[in-house]
C-alpha cells in the first residue's frame, strides 16, 4: 500500500512481486544492472521469468528454498525400528505413522499457530497427488479447480492431519522443529528454512535428522525465494543499486546461504562449500521441475493466498472435505483462475 | 460605537468560526471517510490495482461475506465475547467497588492496584497473557502445583489441562435448536455456541477493564448520601440487603453507561486478540476487527475489508446512536 | 469495623490482588532473566541470579521507537487538548441554534470503530504525502481525539458560571480575548485531565500505528513491541523486558497522577 516505499525491499518471486509490486508500477527495471553484472547468464531462464515483467527483470534473487521436504528425527525412528530410504510413498508413510501412533508417538509434527505451516503440508500434498504439470495447470488455466485430483489431495491431506502432535495449534512453525528434534514427533513436512533451525541447534545431517522429498514430489522443487527490488522514485537510487549489486555477488550469496541454510540463486556457487543437505538440495534443484508456491505468494496473488489460509483454518478443525473443495473452487474463480 | 447586541451578534459569529476547522475535519475524516469506505465496499476493488467499478449485483460483497464461515464465526465470537466480557467485568468491578466502599487501612492501595491495568496497552498485556494461557507451561502448572490434578487422578478422572486459546471446541452449541426453529438454521457452516478459546481472552479483557468499572462504581457510590444508607439500616436491612435492594438499583445509570462503554470496547476489540491469540484454531478467537485488518492489509481485498468494517460500524451505531439521542434529549 | 470482618476483607482483596498482579509479575521476572534461562517452562520461577536481563537489549531495540512515540504523543495530546478547549468553550458558552446537534455530530467520531475509516484515511494520507510519517500519525490522533477532548472541556466549562463570560463581554472583550483572559486561567484541571487521557490513549494505540506507518524505523513503540514477539527465534526475556519498557510512561503517569487519571477516564465516559 506504500505511497512512500523504501528504496528497496525484500519480497518473493512470482505472483507476489509481479502482481503486488511490478504490475502496479512500484518498481524500476533492473535491465542495465543485469547487463553490467552479467546476471542474464548467471540466473536460469526459468528463474528470470519469475522476476520479470514483459521480459524485463525487476528483482535480484539472493537465495532459493525448497518447500517440499519431509524432515524426520533419525534416532527416534531407529528406536522404533523404522527405516526410511531415499523416498517415501504415501502408503509407506501411513504405515509408519500407524506404527508410531500405536507406540504413542505423534507421527507428524506441526506448529500451525500461524496457519501457513499447515498450508505448506497441504500444498506439498496437493503437488504430490496431482503432479507438477497438473498443479501448474491450475494457475495457467488448463486444470480446473473442480478437478478430481484436488478432492483426492484433500482426502490424503485430511488423513495426514490425524497424526499431528496434539499441541500443534499452540506452537509456531519453529517450535514444532524443536519438538521434532526433542523427539516429541517424528516427521515434519516443511520447507528447508527448517534446516537453518536444525543446524543452529547443533543437529548433524544424516545423524540426528534425515529428509526425503514430501511423498509424491520426488521430481518437483516447490520453490520459495528471497530477493530485492528497486523502488520507483527511490530517494537514493544509487545507494539502492549498489546494495542490489552486492546482493547479487557470488561471494555474498555463498556466505549468506551458508548461514541461512538455503542455496544460491546464482548458478555458479561452489558446491563443495556446502553441507550434505545443501549439496543434495543443489543437485535436486538442477534435476527437478521448479514450481511456484501459493503459501509464499509466488503462484497466486494475495487475495487467493488469504482465501486458502482461511479455508485451511476452517478445515483443520471442521474437516469438511466438500466445503473445503467448494471454497477453493469458488475463491480461485473469484481470483481469476481456472477459467 | 456598536451596541452591545450587535457586538454579541458579531461575537457569536466569531465563536462559530472557532468551530469551523474541527467541524470540517470531522466532516472529512469521520463522515467523508465512512461514506468512502461504504462506497469501496460496493466496488470490484479486490487487488492492489484500484478498481472502483460497482459490483453487479451491488450487494454481492456483503452476500459473499455473510456466507463465509470465517465471518460467521466472527459474528458469533463478537456476541459471545461481548456477553462474557461485560458480565465478568461488571460483576468483578461492582464486587470490588462494594468491598472498597468503606474506610479501612490499605483502601487506596487496593484501589490503585486494581485500576492499574487500565493504564497499560492491550499489546503489552496481550503478550503476557499469551504466556499465562500457554497450555503446557502457563497457568495449567498451578493445577499440578496446587494438587488439583493429583486429586482428580486419584478420583479416576483426567487431569485438568485446558487448551485455553488453542482449544478449537465450541460448547453449548445451539445449531440444532436453530435448525428446528427455522429451516435456514441448518445451513450454518459454523457451530453457534461458546468457543472455549474465547474464555481466556474475555478473562484478559476483564483483567484490563474491571478496574475501570470499579472506578465508575466508586464514583457512583460516593455520590449516594449517607442518609440513604442510614434509612435502610434503621429499617433493619443488613449490609448485603442494603446493597441489593437499595444501593445497586440506585447505581443503574452508572451500570448503563459502563455497559455501553464496555460494549464499545468489545465491538471493536483488536489489539488484545491480535497479540494474544490471533485468529485462533478454526477462527475460535477471530473477531471482525482482525478480519478487516487481514482483508485490507494482507489480502488486499479492499471491498471485503471495508464491507466488514461497515458491518462493525452498523453494530456500534445500533448501540451508540440511541444512547446519544437519549443523552441529548434528556438534557434539553 | 470488627477484626474478623477486616481480616476477611483483606483476604478477599488479597486474592483479587494476586489476579491483578499476575501478568505484571510474569512480565518483570522474565524480563530480568538472561536469554539462556528464560523459557516457557520456567516462566513462574524467579531469576536465578541478579542481572539486568533483557532490559539492556530491549532498551537498545526499543528506544528509537520510544522516541517516535514521544515525538508523536506530545504534540498530538497538546494540540487535541487545545482544540478541545476552544470547542468546549464555544459549545458551552456560545450556544446557538443547532449547536447541540453539531456537538452530537462531533461526538459521534469518538464512538466509531476506526476500521470504518481506515482505508480512506490511508489513501488520504498518501495523497497529502503524510503516509508513513509521524506527522501523519499526529494529524490522525488529533483529528480523532477532538471529539473526546471537546466533550471533557464542554462538561468542565458548563460548570463555570455564565456571568463571568457575560461580564467580560460587556467589558468589551471579544470571543478569543474572553477565552484567553477568563477561561484559560481556570482550565488547568481540565487540561491536566485531557492531556493524561490523550497521552494514555495515543501511547497505547496500535491500530493507527500499524496501518499508517509501515516502516519499522518510524513506528511507535507498541508496534515495535509486537514485532519483537512476532519475529522468528524470539528472545523472550527481551520481549518481556520490552513490555515493561513500553508500559513505563503510562504506568508512571498513572502512579504519579492517579487522581487526575481517574477523573480523565471517567470523563471519557459520556455522562448524561
Amino acid at each position: 500500500m506504500g505511497g512512500n516505499p523504501p528504496d528497496t525491499w525484500q519480497t518473493h518471486h512470482g505472483a507476489e512481486v509481479q502482481t503486488q509490486y511490478i504490475g502496479p508500477g512500484f518498481t524500476e527495471s533492473l535491465h542495465d544492472l543485469y547487463v553490467e553484472e552479467g546476471w542474464y547468464e548467471l540466473f536460469t531462464p526459468e528463474l528470470l521469468q519469475t522476476v520479470s515483467h514483459d521480459g524485463v527483470p525487476h528483482m535480484v534473487l539472493i537465495n532459493l528454498h525448497r518447500s517440499n521436504i519431509l524432515w524426520y528425527n533419525k534416532p527416534l525412528l531407529i528406536e522404533h525400528a523404522v527405516r526410511v530410504g531415499e523416498t517415501l510413498s504415501y502408503d509407506e508413510l501411513f504405515e509408519i505413522a500407524d506404527h508410531l501412533q500405536n507406540s504413542g508417538v505423534a507421527a507428524l509434527c506441526m506448529g500451525d499457530a500461524g496457519i501457513w505451516a499447515n498450508g505448506i503440508m497441504f500444498e506439498n500434498t496437493l503437488v504430490g497427488v496431482m503432479g507438477p504439470e497438473r498443479y501448474l495447470g491450475l494457475w495457467e488455466g488448463t486444470t480446473a479447480f473442480t478437478d478430481a485430483d484436488i478432492r483426492q489431495a484433500i482426502t490424503t491431506y485430511s488423513r495426514l492431519l490425524d497424526y499431528l502432535n496434539a499441541d500443534h495449534a499452540a506452537l509456531s512453525w519453529d517450535q514444532a522443529v524443536d519438538k521434532l528434534l526433542d523427539g516429541g514427533c517424528a516427521f515434519y513436512s516443511m520447507g528447508d528454512w527448517a534446516y537453518g533451525e536444525l543446524t543452529q541447534a547443533g543437529m548433524i545431517d544424516h545423524e540426528d535428522f534425515g529428509w526425503v522429498p514430501h511423498p509424491g514430489t520426488e521430481n518437483t522443487n516447490i520453490l520459495v525465494t528471497d530477493g530485492f527490488t528497486l523502488a520507483k522514485g527511490a530517494p537514493n537510487p544509487e545507494a539502492a543499486r549498489n546494495m542490489l549489486r552486492v546482493m547479487g555477488q557470488r561471494a555474498v550469496q555463498q556466505e549468506f546461504n551458508l548461514l541461512k541454510g538455503s542455496i544460491c540463486a546464482r548458478s555458479d556457487c561452489d558446491r563443495s562449500a556446502f553441507s550434505p543437505y545443501l549439496q543434495w538440495a543443489m543437485d535436486s534443484y538442477n534435476t527437478t521441475v521448479s514450481i511456484p508456491t501459493v503459501v509464499h505468494g509466488s503462484a497466486a496473488p494475495a487475495d487467493f493466498r488469504q482465501a486458502l489460509n482461511d479455508a485451511l483454518t476452517d478445515f483443520v478443525v471442521r474437516r469438511d472435505e466438500e466445503a473445503f473443495a467448494a471454497t477453493l473452487a469458488r475463491e480461485a474463480k473469484a481470483s481469476g483462475f481456472g477459467q | 460605537m456598536p451596541t452591545a447586541a450587535v457586538r454579541l451578534w458579531a461575537s457569536r459569529h466569531k465563536a462559530l468560526i472557532i468551530l469551523v476547522p474541527s467541524l470540517l475535519l470531522t466532516a472529512i475524516f469521520v463522515y467523508g471517510f465512512i461514506g468512502t469506505s461504504f462506497f469501496f465496499s460496493l466496488t470490484n476493488w479486490r487487488t492492489l490495482a484500484v478498481d472502483l467499478s460497482l459490483r453487479d449485483p451491488i450487494w454481492q460483497t456483503y452476500a459473499d461475506m455473510m456466507a463465509m464461515p470465517r465471518f460467521q464465526a466472527d459474528l458469533r465470537n463478537t456476541v459471545v465475547f461481548t456477553v462474557l466480557f461485560i458480565a465478568l467485568a461488571i460483576a468483578l468491578g461492582l464486587f470490588l467497588a462494594i468491598l472498597l466502599d468503606r474506610q479501612f487501612k490499605g483502601r487506596s492501595f487496593f484501589r490503585s492496584a486494581f485500576l492499574f491495568p487500565y493504564a497499560l496497552s492491550f499489546i503489552v498485556t496481550g503478550v503476557v497473557w499469551r504466556w499465562i494461557f500457554n497450555p503446557e507451561t502457563g497457568i495449567n502448572l498451578f493445577f499440578d502445583m496446587l494438587g488439583i490434578n493429583r486429586g482428580l487422578e486419584a478420583l479416576g478422572m483426567d487431569p485438568l489441562s485446558p487448551g485455553w486459546t488453542t482449544d478449537p471446541e465450541v460448547i453449548l452449541s445451539i445449531n440444532q435448536a436453530l435448525a428446528a426453529l427455522w429451516p435456514g438454521g441448518a445451513s450454518f457452516q459454523i457451530e453457534w455456541g461458546i468457543p472455549v478459546a474465547l474464555i481466556p481472552v474475555a478473562i484478559a479483557a476483564t483483567w484490563q477493564l474491571s478496574g475501570f468499572v470499579m472506578a465508575m462504581y466508586l464514583g457512583g457510590l460516593a455520590s449516594i448520601e449517607a442518609s440513604v444508607r442510614d434509612a435502610a439500616r434503621i429499617d433493619g436491612a443488613g449490609e448485603w440487603r442494603t446493597y441489593r435492594s437499595v444501593i445497586i438499583p440506585m447505581l443503574t445509570p452508572i451500570t448503563i453507561s459502563t455497559a455501553i462503554i464496555l460494549l464499545h470496547v468489545s465491538l471493536k476489540i483488536f489489539d488484545l486478540v491480535f497479540a494474544m491469540s490471533g485468529v485462533g484454531p478454526g477462527f475460535a478467537t477471530d473477531v471482525p476487527a482482525i478480519f478487516v485488518f487481514e482483508m485490507m492489509f494482507t489480502a488486499a481485498r479492499y471491498n471485503l475489508g471495508t464491507a466488514a468494517s461497515i458491518v462493525m460500524l452498523a453494530a456500534s451505531c445500533l448501540v451508540i446512536v440511541p444512547y446519544l439521542i437519549h443523552t441529548f434529549k434528556s438534557r434539553e | 469495623m470488627k477484626g474478623t470482618h477486616r481480616i476477611l476483607l483483606w483476604g478477599v482483596l488479597g486474592i483479587a490482588l494476586i489476579f491483578y498482579a499476575l501478568p505484571v509479575y510474569v512480565m518483570v521476572i522474565n524480563g530480568l532473566k538472561d536469554a539462556t534461562s528464560v523459557s516457557l517452562a520456567t516462566m513462574w520461577t524467579l531469576p536465578g541470579k541478579l542481572s539486568s536481563g533483557g532490559f539492556a537489549e530491549a532498551w537498545a531495540m526499543l528506544s528509537p521507537n520510544m522516541r517516535n512515540s514521544l515525538v508523536m504523543v506530545i504534540p498530538a495530546a497538546l494540540l487535541s487538548s487545545l482544540v478541545g478547549a476552544l470547542n468546549g468553550y464555544v459549545f458551552s458558552k456560545w450556544r446557538f441554534r443547532g449547536s447541540e446537534v453539531l456537538f452530537a455530530l462531533l461526538l459521534f467520531g469518538f464512538f466509531i470503530p476506526y476500521q470504518a475509516i481506515l482505508l480512506p484515511l490511508v489513501r488520504f494520507l498518501q495523497w497529502i504525502n503524510l503516509y508513513g510519517t509521524i506527522p501523519g500519525l499526529v494529524l490522525t490522533h488529533v483529528v480523532y481525539g477532538i471529539s473526546v477532548t471537546t466533550l471533557i472541556f464542554r462538561n468542565f466549562y458548563i460548570n463555570v458560571p455564565n456571568s463571568i463570560v457575560e461580564a467580560a463581554t460587556v467589558d468589551g472583550a471579544g470571543v478569543m480575548q474572553t477565552f484567553r483572559k477568563v477561561m484559560l486561567p481556570l482550565s488547568l484541571p481540565a487540561f491536566a485531565v485531557t492531556l493524561i487521557f490523550q497521552f494514555t490513549n495515543i501511547w497505547n494505540d496500535f491500530l493507527f500505528g500499524i496501518t499508517v506507518v509501515p516502516n519499522p524505523q518510524s513506528q511507535p513503540i507498541t508496534i515495535a513491541l509486537n514485532n519483537l514477539s512476532g519475529s522468528f527465534s524470539v528472545d523472550w526475556n527481551v520481549v518481556m523486558a520490552g513490555a515493561v519498557v513500553a508500559a513505563l510512561p503510562t504506568a508512571l503517569i498513572y502512579l504519579g497522577l492517579g487522581r487526575l487519571f481517574v477523573r480523565g477516564l471517567v470523563s471519557g465516559a459520556v455522562k448524561a
